[in-house]
């Protein structure tokens, strides 16, 4: 056990951070060309995709440099790495793992480049959190799949150039989970339509899906045919893990801190009252612990191993953290909670967090069922 | 950065979990806790055979010379199994000789602590049961070159069977004017008694010292070291009690997924109800954090001792909340037997009471975390 990071590392921290202070504006004087050209930089630094293998056009940093780039780009307020978090969180990872030299040459440089924007397909109208159970059915028509069918709560279909969709090629399979297939779709393919849901907060930020006769060549598909489930198991721990790192908890714990210092809860500074000071130092507690399961993780990781089921673990960990962090702003806020601050905003908004990539009840059933052993509910 | 554990600390483990589960499985643990004393001598010696009892202390001393990451490996075995005996006392007692005694004291006390043939214990809360060193009232007269101690300490653990206290008081009104003694159960004017508990496998008591004399070569490292050592100490129990309620809550969650997934009812294992297996889940996630927390704050004790305090905090913390709740939780999930005197589950259940409040409940060290994390 050692938490010290080695000299190599260290040094690798004090160029990340030079470097932020060369390059990074403070967020009040970041203009409309900020991101292109923030990106430009990272992409000269190979600091997009900075943990893939170098051979497929990645950084070869190690997972710790990738932490390290991460936790001081957070510490920094700088934007989240790259503009792409679907395509650079798990389809990139997808495409080194299953994919074809075809399909790495057609979507590696623009994932790198910044260039990519991807969407995921898996709900349906009819399919939520039994992912398993998806019915967009693809049929084979010589070198093609015909796709017919619709995807729902697809968050930014209406601005992605491509889409990771999951199909069912096989219904007729012996298992459910064996008829599925990854498709690496163009958004532009003919008979795709997408309209738009407004969400709670007035924001389009998902959509609905249709697929007429869409038609996709085979070359397309990521993974065997009938074999997407395993694809979509790990693009999913890369999603959870991607949504649970500790880092924007901590940010986001500073805001509440501040909010707590300047406020009054019966007319009295709100933190001489016990009760809020406990709830904050719960907050922090389980945000440490946030950030160390993620190094037990970090370490299982470098030791080869794949992120699986106790990536669900600081899944529901956010959740369980979102949900009463935004209680207490709410609270400390009192009558101004009907406004619509930021605080507002968030006590709204943060349910997409929670939600996506499988609410707080999935991880549970994921944890007892996978990790415990109980049965399948 | 490694956050894991290495082979030798894998090979404790299965070494300390394979001793216990053939020596003293839950039955054992049940006769045992029923005796006067409260622990079994003949595993003691055993232990001491293995070198558990003196593993973080300098071989010079007997130790084994590992560190709290080792500790914590061993304590979290002795949880799982609810071991009752005064290893986590002894260790304790002996960490702070090791820490602040000196040369002298460290060669008097320590080879008999690391083999076992004494038994040693902390001695630090007084009648307010508030685990501050202002809190601290037993008084220490000058008194012929030493100090002239009276009055009672509350909580000792395993008094009755200790050989040697580590007693905290204070000498005048400042924080520097608080000292440790190290005193005898023989010297004169020391008496112990039993404080009635339900968990039968961990024993407390009172200490009750009518001025007795501390010689200056009886006073932890010969000086009045003052509230931080207490603390110190405070937070190595803090720690010790977080490791042992890993195992506690293991211990919990391994009787009761077992047991839903046995009983039947409505056709079915009620271990496929998410009323049942949503609880369930949250307490694993429980233990992985507390396991986070636990090892990291001991890693810390070498590695940042500057992060000690508030790492040893949080995982004191979440370890008293998760242990509660796994208690709970624990007996609800099973219904009526789990509410049974026949049942294990009641052991866990009357531990999680003890482990929650030793050392600092939650409230306690989230009101220190609230400090150091500036608010």
């Amino acid at each position: 056990m050692d938490f010290d990071f080695t000299e190599k590392e260290e040094a690798f921290r004090a160029e990340v951070k030079e470097f932020i202070a060369a390059n990074l504006p403070a967020p009040e004087q970041r203009g409309e060309d900020f991101i292109s050209l923030w990106n430009a930089k990272l992409g000269e630094k190979k600091w997009i995709g900075f943990s893939w293998p170098k051979e497929h056009g990645g950084g070869g940093g190690t997972l710790i440099e990738q932490f390290i780039l991460k936790e001081e780009m957070s510490k920094a307020l700088a934007p989240e790495l790259g503009s792409d978090f679907m395509g650079l969180t798990w389809v990139g990872p997808a495409l080194i793992r299953h994919g074809t030299e075809a399909q790495k040459q057609e979507f590696m440089p623009d994932l790198l480049n910044c260039q990519s924007s991807w969407c995921t397909g898996y709900s349906e109208p009819d399919v939520g959190s039994d992912l398993g159970s998806l019915n967009l059915r693809a049929v084979r028509d010589g070198d093609d799949y015909v796709i017919n069918g619709s995807k729902i709560w697809t968050t930014k279909a209406h601005v992605a150039k491509n889409i990771f969709l999951t199909v069912r090629t096989n219904p007729e399979a012996e298992s459910r989970y064996r008829g599925i297939s990854v498709l690496l779709t163009p958004m532009n393919t003919p008979g795709i339509e997408v309209k738009p849901i407004v969400n709670i907060v007035g924001d389009h930020s998902f959509n609905q899906v249709f697929f007429t006769d869409v038609r996709v060549p085979v070359s397309a598909r990521l993974g065997g045919e009938g074999e997407g489930w395993k694809v979509v198991m790990g693009a999913l721990a890369n999603e959870r893990s991607g949504i649970s790192e500790s880092t924007g908890m901590e940010r986001h714990l500073d805001k509440l801190k501040e909010l707590a210092r300047n406020s009054l809860k019966g007319g009295k500074p709100a933190l001489e009252d016990a009760e809020i000071r406990r709830k904050i130092a719960r907050f922090e507690t389980r945000i440490s612990a946030m950030r160390l399961n993620g190094f037990r993780n970090l370490t299982k990781q470098i030791k080869g191993n794949q992120p699986g089921s106790e990536t669900s673990i600081n899944k529901l960990l956010r959740g369980m953290l979102e949900i009463p962090m935004s209680d207490l702003a709410m609270s400390l806020l009192g009558n101004d909670a009907s406004g619509t601050g930021p605080w507002q905003y968030d006590s709204f908004n943060f349910h997409g967090t929670v939600i996506g990539g499988g609410s707080p009840n999935i991880q549970r059933n994921i944890i007892s069922e996978r990790v415990l052993g109980l049965p399948k509910d | 950065m490694d956050f894991g554990f290495s082979e030798e600390q894998e090979f404790l483990r299965d070494q300390v979990r394979k001793f216990l589960d053939d020596q003293c499985s839950l039955p054992q643990v049940r006769a045992i806790a029923a005796t006067e004393e409260g622990f079994c001598r003949k595993l003691w010696g055993q232990l001491s055979e293995l070198g558990w009892l003196g593993l973080t202390l300098p071989e010079e001393y007997g130790g084994v010379g590992l560190s709290w990451v080792d500790l914590v490996v061993v304590l979290e075995e002795t949880g799982r199994t609810l071991f009752p005996s005064p290893l986590l006392s002894t260790t304790l007692a002996a960490t702070a000789i090791n820490e602040f005694g000196t040369p002298e004291q460290q060669q008097q006390w320590l080879p008999g602590l690391a083999d076992g043939s004494c038994i040693g214990t902390l001695a630090l809360l007084d009648e307010t049961d508030f685990l501050s060193p202002q809190a601290i009232q037993m008084t220490g007269k000058a008194s012929a070159g030493g100090y002239l101690l009276s009055g009672e300490k509350r909580f000792v653990q395993d008094a009755t069977v200790a050989d040697v206290f580590i007693v905290a008081f204070r000498a005048g009104p400042a924080n520097d004017d608080l000292g440790l003694a190290i005193v005898s159960r023989q010297d004169k004017g020391v008496s112990v008694e039993e404080t009635e508990g339900w968990d039968r496998t961990k024993r407390t008591g009172v200490l009750k010292l009518d001025a007795v004399q501390i010689t200056a070569d009886a006073l932890l490292g010969e000086t009045l070291l003052g509230a931080q050592a207490i603390e110190t100490l405070i937070d190595y129990g803090a720690l010790a009690v977080s490791a042992e309620s890993i195992g506690v809550c293991e211990g919990i969650l391994k009787l009761t997924s077992q047991y839903a997934l046995d009983r039947k009812q409505f056709g079915s294992p009620i271990g496929r109800y998410q009323g049942v297996k949503h609880p369930l889940a949250e307490m694993y996630v429980d233990i992985e954090c507390t396991k986070s927390l636990a090892y990291y704050a001991a890693w810390t004790l070498e590695g940042q001792p500057t992060e000690a305090p508030a790492a040893i905090a949080k995982a004191k913390a979440y370890a008293a909340q998760s242990v509660c709740s796994a208690g709970v939780t624990g007996v609800q999930m099973h219904g009526a037997i789990g509410y049974t005197d026949e049942y294990d589950m009641q052991l866990y259940m009357k531990r999680s009471k003890w482990s929650r409040a030793t050392y600092g409940d939650e409230d306690f060290h989230y009101d220190r975390i609230a400090d150091f994390g500036g608010l």
